[in-house]
Formats: C-alpha cells, structure tokens, sequence
C-alpha cells in the first residue's frame, strides 16, 4: 500500500521522511519538484504523478506537501484520505500544522507516522487511540518531562484498539462532564454581476467536543431533520437509526471530533445574507482603471454579520492601485496581485465602501476579463438553513452532563463575478 | 559516512546506564532518521539497547531497527531472541507488538522464525494479536514469495475469523498474496457482507473492492436483458436467437448491495467512493442512482479528493448520464478551482450536456475566466463535442465559437478555428458563409495552426466559395515564403486543389507556389511539392496516377469524431489508481465479465456440521487448537462490546449464535481434559479418534450406495470387495493417525500390490563401500503425522565396519523439515540395516538435500519425492468424493484424454497402476466403468481427488481435483504416465 511519506515545504526541501516497507530514496521526489516548479500555484500540482517505477500521490495542505510513494495499485482516494487524515493529527496534537511544528516534534510526529500505518496499511489512525500510546505535549507536562525525566510514551497498555469501540479509549473520568456541539453552515455561492444567483447551496457540519466520564450513549435529535438533504458521519453514528428515526445515536469518542456533515436540501431557497454592488472598469484608451465595491447586508435574520471580508485576484497588468475605504482597512500584494479589504463588522445604517482608481502597466491591453470577489463572512447564533438542535439524551450512565449547542454561519466558497 | 564525533558522543550515552541519557541518544537518533541523515554507523550502539527496561526508549529502539536491520542483518540478528521471548509474553500487546517489529525486520534468514511467529499469532486468543499476524502476512510474502503456499493456509484460517477487527486486515493480505483464490472467499463471503458496517473505514475499502471482483466472477449481470436489448438493436439479426431470460437476482448478490449501501454516508471519501463503484459494476440500473448524491458531496471536500472523483464521475457519466444531471450545478466551474479540476468539470459538463441543459452549460462556458491557457482550449475543445453531440445546438455553438473568432486573444481564435474546421467538416454546404468569413481572418490571425486550418477548410470546400478561395491563394502566394512550414503545407494543398478544381483562374499561381516550395529549405515542402506537380500538372511523362488526382485530393473525408478521453475507460475497476492513470499499474487485479451462466451458489452456503464429516475438515491438531482458541474469545467479545454491538450488529451476533451451538458438543470435551492429567495433546487425539470412530460408523449405518446397488446390479460385486479391503483399512489407518504413541503394526493393505520403488541415495562407489538405498514406505510416520515416511537401508559392503552414520547438516527450502533417523553406531561389514526418517516436504516436490555422514566421511545427497508420495490415503463414500469434487472445479480441477496401454485395460490394472503412482486408496464407484481415488497431501491435507473414466477401445479420461494446482498438475503427470506406458 503506502510505501513511503516525504513532507515537502513550499520551496521544495524535504523536511521529514518515513518508509513503511524498504526504504525508498528521496531522489523520488524529484518528479514531484519538477510538476511543482511547472504549475503556478500549488494547488495546480498534479495530485497523482506517474514515474517510471512509483506513483506518486501527493495532497497540498496548510501550505505543505504530503507526498506519498506507492508501488503497486491502491485506490487513489485511500491515500489522500490517509494524508488528510495525518494532517490533522498533527494539527490535533500540535494545535496546527506547519513545518516548524513538524520540525519541533520531529521524534513524535515520526513515532506517530510509525504507529499510523503497519507495512503501508492503516493500523491506528482514531485519535483517541493514537493518544493513548503516545500523549500530546502540553506546557505542563513538557516541564515536568524535562525535570524528572518521565516520557510521552503511554506505559499503560491501551485497550482502544481492542474493543469494539476502537475510537473511545476507556476509563474516562472528568469531575465536570460537558457536551458542546457547534453547528457550523457554510454558504458556498456564485452570484453573477447583476446579484442574480447563479448557484448557492449551504453546508453543514456538527462539531462535538464531548467531555463525559465512562461510556456515555448519546441520543441527539433535531427539530427538522427533513431540512438535511445528504448526510455523512462519523464512525461511531449509528447508520441504522438514522434511517429509521432521523435521530443521531452514538457513543461518542473522547474530545473534539466532527459528528456529521451534512448538506441542506437543494429546493429550499438558500438566504444570501450580503449583496455586493461592484464595478470595475477600465477605460479603453490610457492605462486607467476605476474599482467602486460596496457590501450590504440582505437576509440576515436580525442577525449582525461579522468579519466581512472580500478578496481580490486583480489582474496581472495592474501596475498599481489607489483607494479608499470608508470602512475597515485594505492591504495589496503588487507581487501575487491580491488585494484584501478587512471590513469586519457590517453596519446597515452606514454601509462600507471601496474605491478608488487602478493603473495598468505602460502599453498593457486592457484586462479580458474582470476579477471576480470573494466574499467571507460570519454570523453568530445563526444556522442560515433554519436548522435546530431539539434535544439531546444520555444514556448508559447516572451523572448529570452539561450540554450546549452553538450555531455559525460562514461564507464558503462565496463568490461575485464582475 | 565519516563517523563524526557526534556520532561518538551518542554511543557514549547510549552505553551509559542512566535511562535519561538513552533516551536523549535515541531521540536524537531517531530525528536523524525522520530528516533522513544516515545513522546507520550507530547501528551495534542501539542495538544493544533492545532489551532496555524503560519503555519509550525500547520503543524507539524499535523504530531504529525496523529502519536499518535491512541493512545490517547480521547485526539485526542479534535483537530476534528478544522478540521471540515477547511472542511468548501473557500480554497480548506485547505480543502483538513483538510480531509487528519480528515482521518488519526484512532479513531473509528469519524467514522461517517469522512463518513460525504468524502461524502461532494466527491462533492465538486475542483478535488484536491476530490482527497483527494478518498484516503480518504480506511483509512475509514480498520477503519470500515462496512462501506463499503456506501463508495461503494462515490466511485461509483468518479468513474464517468471526471479528471486525480481524476481518479488513486479512482481506489486505488475501489481497496482496492470493488475490486470484476467490474459491477462499465463498465460505466467509456472507459473513464479511454481515460485518462489513462495523469493520474499520480502511478495512472497508480494502473488502470491498475484493467483493466486488467477487461478485463479478459469482453473480449473473443485473442488467443483461436490457444490455442485450441495445445489443439487439445494433444488430438485427441476432434478435432472432437471443431469447430473454428472466433475470432474478441471487439473494447473496442482494446482501452485499443491501449492506455497503449505507456506507455511503461514511465521512472517509475512500469509502464511499469504494460504494460507489461497487454500485456502479454490480447494481441493476435503476438503483445505481444513489450514489450520485454521496459522489457530489465529495466534490466538496479537498481538492484532490475532487480530481479523483471528478475522474471517476467523468466515466460514470458516459455510461449512465441521467445520474448526475440533477447535479448539474456542482460542476459549474469556479474561477478559484485549480487547473486540473476545471479541466475535469468541463469534461464532465460536456458529458452530461443534452438537449433541455445545452443553453445553461453553454452560458457557463462563456462565463468562464479566460486566465489560463489550458483551459481556454479545454473550453473549446468541450463546446465542440456538445456541437457534435447535440444536432440541435450545433448552429448555436457554431455561432459561438465564430463570435470567439474575433477575441483578442490568440490563442481563443486559433483554438476556436480548430474547433470549427471540425465542426464544418460534418456539414460544410450550409456553412458557407463561415467559410467566408474565416477566410477573411487570414489577414489577421497569427496562429500557425488557425492558418493551416483555414486553408485546408477553403481548400477542402473550395467549391462552396468559388469566389474568394483564388483570391486567399493569392494573398497566400505573396507571403508564402515567411510562413510556418504547416501553413506552407497547406498552401500547397489549397493549390492543388483550387488547380483541379478551377484551373482556369489559378494555373499561374499553383505554379508560382509550387515554384516557391521547390526551392523552399524544408525538405518536406521540396517533397511535397515535387510531387504534387507529378500529381496534377499533366505532362506526357506523367503516369496513370494523374487521371486520379482529383479523386485523390477532393475525396470524401470522414468527420472526425470528437469523443470524450473517458469513454470505455470503465474496463478498468472504477475508484482504481490504474483507471485515474488509464494504465494498468502493478498488481492491479482486472475486473473480470460477469459470467455466462451463474457458477453454484451453494458454495457460499456454511456447512451444518454433519453434513461433511468432520475428520475431513479438521483432522490435524492445529486446527483443533483454533477452535479451542476462539472459544473463550467468544465469550470475551461479547462480554466487552457491550452496547453497541446490541444497536449494530445484530447480524453478527446472529451469525455466531449458529457456531454456538456447533461448540456445544466440544463443550463436554473440556471438562474431561480437566478431569484426566495427562498430557492434553494425546488426550485431543484420542477424543477427535473417538469422533471420528462415531462419524464413521454415522456413515457406515448411512448405508453406502454401492452396497445397496450390488444387489441389483450383480457385476458391480467385485468393486463393493474392493470397496471393503480397502475402507476398512483405511478407517484402521486413520485411528493409526491419531493415537501415533500406540505399536500398531500397519495393515498391510493399505500398500499397492505392487512393490515399492527403491531409489538410490548413494552408491557404493561414492560410499566407499557404503551403499545406500531409499524408499517411500507409505506408512504413517509416528512422530509426526505431517512428514512422509522415507525408509533408508544402508549396506555396508566395505571390507571394515561403518561407524556412527547419522544425518548433518540438513540444507531445506524454507519450511521443510526433517525429523532425522536415530544415529547408527556401528554398522558391520556386510551386514544391512534400515532405519526410517521423516520428511515434511511442504507438499512440494522440492529435494530434502543434507549429509550423511560416517565417522570418516560426509556424503551430500539429496531426496526428491514423486508426487504421488506427498499424500496419504483417506477413506469417503461416493457421495462424499462427488461432493468435494464439485467443490473443487475450475482451476482445480485438471482432465486428460488418454488411452490406456494394453495391459493395462481393466480395472484392477487400473487401480493398481494409479496406486503405484499415487498413496491414494479407492474410493467406491456404482459404475465399473469408473475408478475413483481420494487422498489428501500429508503436510496441509488438501483434498486430492482421482478419477479414471475408462470408455471404449481403451480411451479414458483421467481427472485430478486439487486445490494445489501444481500437486495437481504433476499427479496428472505421473498417473497419466503410468497407465500408457
């Protein structure tokens, strides 16, 4: 399966390596580097190259390579699944993913890469097991390992992997149980000039951070569950009562974990919470343009939105540009031509705008095409899909959990072309 | 690598003895090791730490020695006794770990440590353990293939293991080592579709992508009535023949759609891309639906989840395009999608355009961002196969692409021209005025390939525009000498053609052009235009082909077909790195045809427990101790999966229910051997003889069939007497079998008539006067029922006495073994002595090669088995034999028309022919026409079943049914050798 992990930085320098099978030189990896120095940006990579002896299959995440070597047939998606899945072990451990993280930890990351695979299939990849062989750092904890010379390594023998339940460790114990789920939407959209919608659809994902002693199941129903159109969940959801009840029974594992994603139902109208008037124009003789933005509130709900921003790839001709915000702060880029204009929070009353004029280099044509603006936002105590969390029930044991339920909605992939 | 003093300060620490300092060494180390420094010096350093007290410093010890004993084997040597002493160790863990580090070490001498280590992991008590001894199973193989036959027999029993945790990791190893013993799966194939939901994610990949293949080659297409429907249609005639059967789905094939389909909710995209494809190859029509909606939701996920799924969607929606046209907008393409993934989109959208979507797909194209070079083309390109799909939109599209004619960029109109030319080529008469108007682009268009095109676009329809096509020679005339050698190509054709055409007004100037290329410094043109002047220009030396010319140039040319790179590309398992790549990549298993008629679906059936007899099943040790094994695991199980199991898998608990009651009768079994002290092996033989005297009388009052036929049939006597010299012995060899300890003398019967083959060992030459002689007693050998008895006789004919001769030094194919002969003190002149050794030949035919050796000299000699001496005799009834011979057809099974030698016509010569050659005993037949024979070989006990069909004139037919194709192949070597000689 897996033969090999090389974690490649941006400039291309191999920064971890792991074999699972032989050991297989890194001069492999030169095929990754030369598609790289060819694609424009790193996303362009090809996810699965082709070498005389390997295929490579590589993902491009937190602005690092993940770059896997495999000798013979394996579904591609296993191995991308797999290389996500490392990626938030570290983030999960380590609180984020990054070189220097990786390169601060190397022993652990390398002993967790160990443990993740045996031979090049998959052995342990839940993370309550993995940390109950090797523990994640913590401020404390590394203080005391220096001083009295104790380890990470788990010494008690873990039975996660043993049981039936291989993603809840056993002997939990907390003085307070909690449960939080939040219920986070996400507004992908594409709206085109006039403000018309083009395509718009909501998704949605629960996200639990359970903190309950012993073995705990887990009732947790909602109010319109007809709302969610297609579902996917966790291991531990039990899939049969969904289909009969629509409810979410499980047994939950230990700590933060994503419970179900879903995806809201494609007839209801989605509510676009935020209109952008634009324009952006270049005048067909001289080298001059002019950009106007302005962003509004639309169906809100009553609820404020926050942490407006809007993104701009403007074109490569652009020279320099010159603007002005009424409201929040803009920052530019003249290398990759990203122009970002913070707005933070939306006022209706005064609504912020941009503009300014844009100069194009000396005998530059005048752009084919307008930049298109993406839109990022958020919105407290609201899911824009109306859906709601009815209750939550536990089963299993005898003490008194305190519950919550958070709701957010945010921009996803929102775009306006122009 | 030059030691630096570095890398002595850390053997320095690594010697000391506080633990602290170890374990800052190996930290150190093992950071070296992941930025990929070499610290393969420190080798003898941390190796001696193996056995370090402290548990994170062993561990990284470990991680060190799995990375580098490859290349210090013999130093890695040194660390195996304490891994082989963890094999042992009361804790599970340990003990799995201690396999999972002895596995990993790739040293090709521990080959047989490691086959030994798995064998035992694989019945151990604990799921975890077992779990390791399955993933075990490859790293063995891709160290030794040869051991394949018997981890093909490790992975058999796992295979038949009852757990979740289990089951995905041995199917990895099924398939990675066996992939094409598909009979393996029929037992456990309902079993893993019942698991399946609480199997790991990855193992549910990995299990389904076998049982798809499965199914392939079990199952009967679900759609063949309406496949043949269209095949009818294309092919009227057939129609006649072809009658429709009703189709009806076997329940199994229903199970595994019924139980992988809620998998498609799984968060893992592997997962639910692995449902997906196994819906896609195996599910009626009209359910296949469902997956789109799971697929579509992964294209919300990482990008790279995206490509390969859009890869995979793009060959879905050749094939089935109603699936995904409700998805429509998920494929709109986003001005932030990487390169390859707007590429894929568009294909997608082009595949899915139709008449009622057309004019939104095509406005999406227009919407699209013409910032990148390659998928502008892409975006022509796709407008063009919707043109050419879609008759109804094709004027739309046309005039879209023209209006891209007078785009800014390049690059759009020079695509947009390529595009056109093949569009027109389909309907040129009504296109004209196009025609007109891409001539006219010529002054403008820059593009090399957009000129070619024009040209040869006026060239080839130059009739449609009489007018203008002379005046573009000219303009062309007059640069020709400052263009591209394509386009100066073209010119030349558009000339040739416009001379046979319209000769009037453009003689001059074909002459001019061609007058141009002659001397033009492109060898091709000179070429080109040497012969086109022959071609058309005629002369009285031109020959017969001129007359042609204008058949040659303005033949009809057939429109170029404009197909997606996905088509057909679903031969390859969907879901597949070679369908991504569209090229086998290794060890890629092909998805096979559904089969004609469906093979028998008893197969899948599990046995009640009478209804094979058990010693068939179950007769060596080993697999008496897995079922001690799995008992109190059982038990355990259950105990620890508490609630969940209760909610999800009801199926599974089912399924165990059944094998409950099948332990019952053990049950009483355990508490004798708690009551009796002796030793508990003796004791399990004693009790399986007991068993197997009650299954055999269970039989015997079952009345065999031939008894009753003889009184009917009264020529069918003498074979009910053979029927009984030969069972009742066997049944007595049997018990010989299991109660070894005990003196029996064995019956004589079992042996053929005929004498047994001696073979030379050593001769007297060589020997120096010691001769030695060899032969396959064909008796049970005591001390171990797995090796094949081999009788030695030593003659001394020196003239002084021989002295100590004994057995040294044994060089054996990796999992044979030899159980040596008592060393023989003296052996006087003259005299002769025999003595018996055991052999395990791993059911090979391989020589057993050691040394003999006199207290003078060592002699090399070497036992090779015939294959006819690798099995021993087992009894059955003639129901039994067509039973187990059913169950091994296929690639089991082997038959040859032969005809027999004269004397050995008839049937006692028949059966005396085919004993010698094979230590099979016969089966009893109704028919004298027919010989049957059964055996199982002596170190795996696999079934070997015999039969000769003798017909007239000495003809016959000769089976052999063998789950070990080469045992098989050679019996039918040798038998058939030994009845026609």
């Amino acid at each position: 399966m897996i033969n090999s992990l090389f974690l490649i930085n941006p400039s291309g320098e191999i920064f971890l390596e792991k074999h699972w099978k032989s050991v297989v030189s890194r001069s492999v990896c030169d095929y990754f580097l030369e598609a790289k120095e060819k694609a424009l940006e790193p996303e362009d990579v090809p996810p699965v190259i082709h070498t005389p002896h390997h295929y490579l299959i590589s993902i491009y995440r937190d602005k690092l390579f993940f770059l896997s070597v495999i000798q013979t047939e394996v579904p591609p998606l296993f191995v991308i699944e797999f290389l996500h899945r490392v990626a938030e072990m570290i983030q999960d451990y380590f609180g984020e993913c990054s070189e220097t993280v990786v390169k601060d930890h190397m022993v652990m990351v390398y002993e967790l890469l160990e443990e993740m695979l045996d031979n090049g299939f998959p052995l342990a990849t839940e993370s309550n097991v993995l940390k109950e062989m090797i523990r994640p750092p913590t401020i404390l904890r590394s203080v005391v390992n220096t001083l009295t010379g104790t380890s990470n390594v788990g010494d008690t023998l873990l039975t996660g992997q043993l049981s039936t339940i291989p993603w809840r460790r056993a002997g939990v114990r907390y003085t307070n149980n909690e449960a939080y789920f939040d219920v986070v939407e996400e507004i992908d959209a594409i709206l085109d000039q006039s403000g018309t919608t083009v395509f718009a659809e909501i998704q949605g994902v629960v996200e639990a951070c359970v903190k309950l002693s012993g073995m705990p199941d887990l009732t947790l129903s909602f109010m319109n569950p007809r709302l969610l159109d297609d579902v996917s969940f966790h291991p531990c959801v039990r899939y049969k009562l969904w289909e009969s009840e629509r409810v979410l029974s499980f047994i939950p594992p230990d700590g933060n974990f994503t419970l179900m994603t879903y995806h809201v139902n494609a007839q209801n109208l989605v509510a676009i919470p935020v209109y952008v008037k634009q324009s952006i124009s270049f005048f067909e003789c001289g080298s001059d343009g002019r950009l106007d933005v302005t962003v509004g509130p639309k169906q809100t709900m009553g609820k404020t939105v926050e942490g407006v921003m809007v993104t701009v790839h403007l074109p490569k001709t652009i020279l320099s540009i010159n603007l002005t915000a009424t409201q929040g702060s803009y920052t530019y880029d003249n290398g990759t031509k990203l122009l970002v204009w913070d707005i933070g929070k939306l006022n209706p009353q005064k609504l912020p705008n941009l503009r300014g004029s844009l100069s194009l280099q000396a005998g530059a044509p005048k752009p084919e095409e307008n930049p298109s603006l993406n839109i990022d936002l958020k919105i407290q105590q609201l899911a824009i899909s109306g859906l709601k969390v009815n209750r939550l029930d536990m089963f299993g044991e005898k003490y008194k959990p305190f519950k919550g339920v958070k709701y957010i909605t945010k921009a996803g992939k929102f775009q306006v072309r122009t | 690598p030059s030691s630096s003093p570095r890398h002595d300060d850390l053997k320095e620490m690594l010697d000391s003895n506080k633990d602290s300092l170890k374990l800052e060494a190996m930290k150190r180390i093992v950071a070296m090791i992941a930025r990929g420094k070499n610290a393969s010096d420190l080798f003898p350093a941390v190796v001696k730490n193996v056995a370090c007290k402290n548990i994170e410093v062993k561990k990284l010890v470990y991680v060190y020695l799995v990375r580098y004993a490859e290349e210090q084997q013999d130093l890695a040597l040194l660390s195996i006794s304490t891994f082989q002493r963890g094999l042992k160790d009361p804790n599970q863990l340990i003990r799995a770990s201690a396999l999972r580090v002895l596995s990993s070490i790739r040293v090709t001498i521990i080959v047989p440590i490691m086959m030994l280590a798995i064998k035992e992991a694989a019945s151990d008590m604990s799921p975890y353990v077992r779990k390791t001894a399955a993933h075990a199973i490859p790293k063995l193989y891709s160290l030794d293939p040869e051991q394949k036959d018997c981890l093909i027999e490790v992975i058999e029993k796992l295979l038949a293991d009852k757990t979740t945790l289990v089951a995905g990791s041995v199917v990895m190893a099924f398939e990675e080592v066996c992939p094409e013993r598909i009979d393996l799966i029929h037992k456990n194939y309902r079993k893993l579709c019942n698991l399946l939901i609480d199997v790991e994610e990855w193992g549910q990949v990995v299990i389904i992508n076998m049982l798809t293949r499965y199914a392939r080659t079990q199952f009967l297409n679900p759609n063949m009535n309406e496949d043949k429907e269209e095949k009818e249609k294309k092919k009227t005639e057939a129609t006649a023949i072809v009658k429709r059967k009703p189709y009806v789905m076997d329940p199994d094939h229903r199970l595994l759609l019924r139980n992988t389909k809620p998998l498609l909710q799984s968060r893992n995209a592997a997962v639910v891309m692995a449902v997906a494809q196994l819906y896609f190859h195996l599910a009626p029509k009209a359910e296949v639906g469902v997956i789109a909606k799971a697929l579509v939701r992964l294209m919300r996920s990482h990008s790279e989840v995206q490509y390969v799924v859009l890869q995979n969607v793009a060959t879905m929606s050749i094939k089935r395009r109603g699936m995904f046209e409700p998805y429509l907008k998920s494929f709109y393409i986003r001005s932030t999608d990487p390169t390859q993934i707007k590429v894929l989109k568009l294909e997608v959208l082009t595949n899915l355009a139709n008449e009622t979507n057309i004019s939104t797909i095509l406005r999406e194209f227009q919407d699209d961002h013409f910032n990148d070079k390659d998928f502008v083309a892409a975006t022509i390109q796709a407008i063009g196969r919707c043109a050419t799909n879609i008759g109804e939109v094709r004027d739309t599209c046309l005039n879209g692409l023209v209006q891209l004619l007078s785009n800014r960029d390049e690059l759009v109109v020079a695509e947009s021209v390529v595009v056109i030319k093949k569009l027109l080529q389909m309907q040129p008469e009504q296109h004209s005025d196009i025609i007109k108007h891409m001539a006219k682009l010529t002054d403008n268009i820059q593009v090399p390939m957009a000129r070619a095109s024009i040209l040869w676009l006026i060239g080839e329809y130059c009739e449609h525009v009489p007018k203008i096509a002379p005046d573009v020679l000219r303009k062309m005339a007059k640069t020709f000498t400052n263009e591209e050698d394509i386009v100066k190509l073209q010119i030349i054709n558009l000339a040739a053609k416009l001379y046979l055409t319209n000769s009037k007004q453009t003689k001059l100037l074909t002459q001019y052009v061609l007058n141009l290329a002659k001397y033009d410094q492109n060898y091709d043109i000179r070429d080109r235009a040497r012969f086109i002047r022959q071609l058309i220009v005629p002369t009285d030396k031109s020959g017969a082909l001129s007359k042609y010319a204008k058949k040659l140039f303005l033949a009809l040319k057939p429109a170029p077909v404009l197909e997606s790179p996905f088509k057909d590309r679903d031969h390859f398992q969907l879901g597949s790195l070679s369908h991504l790549l569209n090229a086998k990549a290794g060890g890629y298993q092909v998805l096979p045809d559904w089969p004609e008629a469906a093979p028998d679906p008893s197969v899948r059936n599990v046995e009640v427990k009478e209804s094979v007899p058990e010693w068939t099943k179950c007769s060596s040790r080993e697999k008496r101790k897995e079922k001690k094994a799995d008992k109190p695991f059982y038990s355990d199980s259950e105990g620890e999966s508490g609630p969940t199991e209760s909610a999800d898998s009801d199926t599974a608990s089912g399924s165990e229910s059944g094998s409950g009651s099948e332990e019952s009768g053990s049950g009483s079994e355990s508490e004798e051997s708690n009551e009796e002290s002796e030793s508990a092996s003796e004791e399990d033989e004693e009790e399986e003889g007991k068993k197997k005297k009650k299954n055999v009388e269970k039989i015997k009052a079952r009345k065999p069939v031939p008894e009753s036929e003889s009184d009917s049939q009264p020529n069918t006597i003498a074979s009910v007497q053979v029927f009984d010299t030969i069972c009742k012995p066997a049944w007595l060899y049997m018990q010989f079998l299991l109660n070894p300890p005990l003196p029996v003398s064995v019956p004589q019967t079992i042996i053929p008539s005929g004498n047994l083959k001696t073979y030379e060992l050593l001769h007297r030459i060589t020997g120096e006067g010691l001769s030695v002689e060899y032969c396959f007693s064909r008796q049970p050998f005591s001390p171990d029922p797995h090796m094949v008895a081999v009788k030695i006789q030593f003659t001394n004919s020196a003239t002084s006495e021989a002295k100590s001769l004994h057995v040294e030094d044994a060089k054996l194919q990796s999992g044979m073994r030899i159980k040596e002969f008592p060393e023989i003190e003296v052996l006087p002149a003259g005299e002769t002595i025999s003595v018996v050794m055991g052999i395990d030949f791993c059911d090979s035919t391989q020589a057993a090669n050691f040394q003999l050796c006199t207290h003078t000299r060592k002699f090399f000699v070497s036992i090779q088995p015939p294959v006819g001496e690798l099995m021993m005799p087992i009894f059955m009834t003639e129901n039994e034999f067509k039973k187990e011979q059913g169950q091994l057809m296929g690639m089991n099974e082997i038959t040859e028309k032969l005809t027999l030698e004269e004397k050995c016509q008839g049937e006692h010569a028949v059966v005396q022919r085919v004993t010698t050659a094979a230590n099979l005993s016969r089966v009893p037949c109704g028919s004298d026409k027919e010989c049957r024979f059964a055996g199982k070989t002596v170190t795996s006990g696999s079934l070997v079943l015999v039969s000769v069909v003798t017909k007239e004139d000495g003809a016959a037919q000769l089976t052999v049914n063998c789950e070990k194709m080469v045992i098989g192949t050679m019996l039918v070597k040798d038998i058939h050798q030994a009845l026609t000689q």
